[in-house]
């Protein structure tokens, strides 16, 4: 393998931060009391639970009180759908067709138990539009549930017209409850949970340089949620079980580096990544598929026809550069991503695709590098099948 | 307390002046496969194995039922060569087994008699220790044919007794037969096949055609999984992953796409003929099946075995497809072998490759291929894993230099 390596990956996963390995390290080894305690052990680790609570509060401009901490980013968006089903009495729930499966399969589910779904579709950049969300709406809706940002594309839905046409629906009837599954957005663009009307956001800690097996979501005051497991009253009984404090603590550090320079750290990806798309738009026959207004600053999706994406990323991979298909490829049934198949793209295309993500240390030598290496790796693979 | 087991082998039996290496290679083999678990003993007499090991019994099965050359065996209690304690032995071992399984109402007691100088022949044993059982569970009725509860008794140089038969893989001890290189991708066939040259005593080298970037590292680890599977059965495994990228990109630039399969197969060959002689190979095994994809046919294999001069063994050539699948089920390979990772041959494989190819135009099709510096190339590119039942171990063995490789010939 090389020497060198470019790691272009992180819509996938990120290298957790110095930080955040100190603030785990701490929980495992000094603060390991478990919250519950009454001793002083106890009282150590539950600040530690506190603290980290605040940080990720911070982030989203929310109360603490707001914020349940969850495995990651599936279990949130789970516990969001399910927690909302059980105690709704409407029977139909509202959600695009570019979702993350962590929020499909939850959601299709229920469809199986009976429930009614919406998949609304999304145009060519991914997005979905307010107005057909808005035709979509019911009387027995109880649920809506879109992305923030496209783990795919990169691509920004208007949560902010979303959450006025949901509050104007709810204002008449029954409140139908707007989720947001932010697990991409997190850290890449402002998140005001509030200012939208968002009753329920979904975000997971390993995708900003925190842990594996760390995320919270987004509880709006005033709503309830039945749990998806039974135990103690941790989390406010809504997510029962000891506390993974250095998950949490992890989770709170990494919100924490978050800080307030959102915008700078935003832009500076955002150039990065359109240097990225020049460099990658200038060989022949690519389509980018990411838009290029309304992305999130740290994805960029493209198609390089007559290239198998796998195979690529494999080539690409041998002289350490890491990155990743849009589509899992079995040996004779390379399955399309449902994302690309949404917006249009032919299979062929979609099989042919690869995601490049980065993060906010990602360099501009990093992308030079990178970049060269995949017009390389493109022409080579060409001369192969003609 | 140890337990016992004694082990049947069928075919060594058979054996002439050669049975002292057959068993005594069957003896180490076994005594490998459970040296792991606790102190153990292993020794032959009368016909049969006999292994004590300090262990859990449940775990110790677990390895002896996977052991070449074992056609059965059973966890035995031994005690002196005496009517009366065999007999109370052969009662204790039926109360024992009706309270484990209250369902038991018909039994038989079944008796070998090797040691002659036992007063009684094997029917009045037989018929004596029945008597006792039946005093003693008036319950149980005897019947000769599939009774619930069979309880055997072997007169050996002391009396082996046991109410569970438990069947062993069959074949020959691994290691009298010889060395081959098995041909293994990592599909569901390959591994079958070593399996079954395996189980016939013969030694086996696995060998892997590796093209990444073509395919991915997960399709290596995928081959080394399943080694892990057949190293229960024949012990440490010599993998060799030769580096295919290379002849892959030839053939592909060179080849017309409908002969590629045939001559990428005939690359495989080549490649095996010249390892096979550095590693004391006799024979080649593949997992071919009769007519199963296009260069399975009897035309593609006629062309595909003209590329080497070693024999190649075909264990699987008349087995159709699903009961290569039970087999491979049986094993244990099947689960790993249909996780989705490309293997080697579904890549390049062309929409309409040629069925009926004659050697002829295949070497013609192949004619701009030096295959000689594209074979050294790949050999110098390979490398070799230690792999054991626990896992691989790159560092025992490494990288090999095509020069390293020669000076083991």
């Amino acid at each position: 393998m090389a020497e060198r390596e470019i790691y272009l990956d992180n819509a996938a996963t990120t290298k957790p931060h110095p930080a955040v390995v100190e603030a785990m390290t701490r929980a495992l080894t000094q603060e390991f009391g478990n919250p519950s305690s009454l001793h002083h052990k106890g009282l150590a680790a539950e600040r530690l639970v506190k603290d980290a609570r605040e940080a990720v509060a911070r982030t989203l401009d929310v109360a603490p009180e707001e914020i349940v901490f969850t495995s990651g980013g599936t279990e949130s968006n789970t516990l969001a759908i399910r927690g909302v089903a059980r105690l709704s009495k409407g029977r139909h729930i509202v959600t695009t067709a570019v979702e993350h499966s962590s929020v499909l399969t939850p959601i299709r589910r229920l469809a199986e138990e009976g429930y009614e779904v919406t998949e609304l579709p999304v145009d060519g950049e991914g997005r979905v539009s307010p107005d057909r969300l808005a035709q979509a709406l019911r009387a027995d809706t109880i649920l809506a549930s879109v992305m923030a940002v496209n783990n795919e594309l990169g691509t920004v839905q208007p949560l902010e017209a979303i959450g006025r046409v949901i509050l104007g629906h709810a204002a008449g009837g029954r409140p139908v409850y707007f989720h947001v599954d932010a697990v991409q957005a997190w850290g890449k663009i402002p998140l005001r949970p509030k200012a939208w009307g968002v009753d329920l956001m979904s975000i997971s800690g390993h995708k900003v340089h925190g842990p594996k097996g760390a995320g919270a979501l987004y509880v709006r005051k005033g709503v309830r949620l039945a749990p998806l497991l039974g135990g103690g009253d941790q989390e406010g009984g809504i997510r029962p079980g000891t506390e993974n404090v250095p998950g949490i603590a992890g989770l709170g550090a990494a919100a924490s580096l978050l800080g307030a320079d959102l915008s700078d750290v935003a832009g500076r990806m955002t150039d990065l990544r359109d240097r990225l798309r020049r460099a990658i738009a200038a060989i022949p026959e690519v389509r980018i598929n990411t838009p290029d207004r309304g992305a999130a600053p740290h994805i960029l999706n493209a198609s390089f026809p007559g290239v198998r994406g796998e195979t690529l990323l494999h080539r690409l991979e041998m002289d350490g550069i890491y990155t990743s298909t849009g589509s899992a490829c079995h040996s004779h049934d390379p399955k399309p991503s449902h994302v690309l198949l949404a917006i249009g793209l032919p299979p062929d295309l979609c099989t042919s695709s690869l995601r490049f993500s980065l993060n906010r240390f990602t360099t501009s030598d990093e992308i030079d590098a990178a970049a060269a290496v995949v017009a390389r790796a493109v022409a080579d693979l060409r001369t192969l099948v003609r | 307390m140890p337990s016992t087991f004694l082990l049947r082998y069928g075919e060594i039996a058979l054996k002439g002046q050669n049975q002292g290496f057959f068993l005594e290679t069957l003896a180490r083999n076994v005594a490998r496969a459970v040296e792991d678990l606790g102190p153990s003993e292993v020794r032959l007499a009368f016909g049969r194995v006999l292994v004590s090991v300090e262990a859990d019994p449940e775990a110790a099965a677990g390895r002896l039922r996977k052991v070449f050359g074992v056609v059965s065996f059973s966890r035995v209690r031994d005690v002196s060569l005496d009517l009366g304690t065999v007999t109370s032995e052969a009662v204790a071992l039926a109360e024992e087994a009706v309270t484990r399984q209250p369902e038991i109402v018909t039994f038989k007691v079944d008796t070998r008699r090797a040691e002659k100088r036992f007063p009684l022949t094997s029917m009045e044993t037989s018929s004596e220790v029945g008597r006792a059982i039946h005093e003693r569970l008036p319950q149980l009725r005897a019947r000769m044919r599939d009774p619930d509860l069979l309880v055997r008794i072997e007169l050996r140089d002391r009396a082996y007794l046991s109410t569970k038969t438990i069947p062993g893989p069959g074949g020959l001890p691994y290691g009298t037969g010889g060395r081959a290189l098995a041909l293994v991708s990592g599909g569901i066939d390959s591994p079958v096949a070593a399996w079954y040259a395996a189980r016939r005593g013969v030694v086996i080298i696995p060998v892997h055609f590796h093209s990444f970037p073509f395919t991915s590292e997960r399709s290596k680890e995928k081959v080394v999984d399943l080694c892990r599977v057949l190293a229960q059965s024949t012990g440490p495994l010599d993998l060799w992953v030769v580096h295919f990228t290379e002849i892959q990109r030839a053939i592909q630039t060179q080849v017309k796409d409908a002969l590629r399969v045939v001559v990428m197969r005939r690359m495989m060959m080549r490649v095996c003929d010249r390892l096979a002689p550095r590693l004391g190979a006799l024979a080649l095994v593949t997992g071919e099946s009769l007519g199963q994809v296009a260069s399975q046919t009897l035309e593609s294999i006629a062309a595909i075995n003209a590329a080497t001069t070693l024999p190649v063994l075909r264990p699987l050539i008349g087995a159709d497809k699903t009961e290569i699948m039970a087999q491979a089920e049986a094993i244990g390979t099947y689960a790993i072998s249909i996780r989705p990772h490309e293997d080697c041959c579904s890549l390049f494989v062309p929409a309409h490759p040629r069925t009926q190819p004659s050697l002829d135009e295949t070497q013609r099709a192949e004619a701009a291929l030096d295959t000689d510096a594209l074979v050294r190339d790949a050999l110098a590119r390979s490398e070799r894993l230690r792999i054991t039942r626990s896992g691989a171990d790159p560092a025992a063995i490494g990288p090999v230099s095509d020069r390293r490789a020669e000076g083991t010939r």
